[in-house]
């Protein structure tokens, strides 16, 4: 019962996949998932069936009108017989979501409480620089890679004057 | 309404055909701006600091600021 209802839907061509009478069981139920599915894809232009599957009568008079000439078709009857076969156009299928922008306010947000996280942590969980970062001891640190002529050509050192002991203007 | 037939064949040596010369001038003109605005002035830097550098001179200057351990500054 289920199945000649279920065969009246789908048409004859997947008639042979969806009944099979297994050795005096009766018929298989046909899972949704079994039978052709309609999609809008890019890469697959034509799905296996037609969007619409109960036609209305006045679509049905299209469909027979669709067996003569075309030419006699108007503008809304060819549009209405392509709303039948498919859901979405080309152009609707394939514009942006807008999801982008979602994206990336989602992203600026986490951003931003990453920084309330980090200005929390260096009050609460760490503790005091070394004291190799106060300011008497930084002068001495400098002093010395004076001395030691670091990078005298082009680098550190050859931006002191000597002479008058000063950075070179 | 027969359109033309596309480009089945040779598509790759087409690009390449157009953009092999662009790479090879770009990459030529990326070496000859690295080599005059980076290794020429180095170069001369470095002449230019050796030229009149007195090494004894330098020498003393970083033995008396304290910085060596094979020779202490002089006095004391």
């Amino acid at each position: 019962m289920l199945a000649t209802r279920v065969f009246r839907l789908v048409g004859n061509r997947a008639l042979s996949t969806s009944i099979c009478l297994r050795g005096g069981h009766g018929v298989a139920k046909v899972e949704d998932y079994t039978l052709p599915a309609y999609f809008d894809r890019r890469e697959s232009p034509l799905p296996d069936i037609k969007f619409v599957e109960q036609l209305s009568p006045e679509q049905k008079s299209l469909k027979e009108k669709e067996k003569g000439t075309w030419a006699v078709l108007s503008k809304e009857e060819k549009i209405a017989l392509y709303r039948i076969s498919f859901k979405e156009s080309f152009a609707e299928m394939n514009k942006g979501t807008g999801e982008w922008k979602s994206v990336v306010a989602g992203i600026f947000f986490f951003i931003g409480f990453t920084g309330l996280v980090v200005l929390w942590q260096r009050k609460y969980v760490y503790g005091d620089v070394p004291h190799t970062f106060d300011p008497e001891y930084k002068q001495k640190e400098v002093q010395r890679m004076l001395d030691m002529r670091i990078n005298p050509v082009e680098g550190f050192s050859a931006k002191w004057d000597y002479e008058n002991n000063a950075w070179k203007k | 309404m027969s359109l033309a037939k596309p480009a089945m064949r040779g598509l790759l040596a087409k690009r390449l055909r157009f953009h092999l010369p662009i790479a090879f001038g770009l990459s030529l003109v990326a070496a000859a701006a690295f080599k005059f605005a980076v290794t020429e002035p180095r170069k001369q830097a470095y002449a230019d600091f050796y030229k009149h550098y007195d090494s004894t001179k330098e020498f003393n200057a970083m033995r008396e600021a304290g910085v060596f351990e094979s020779v202490r500054p002089t006095g004391k």
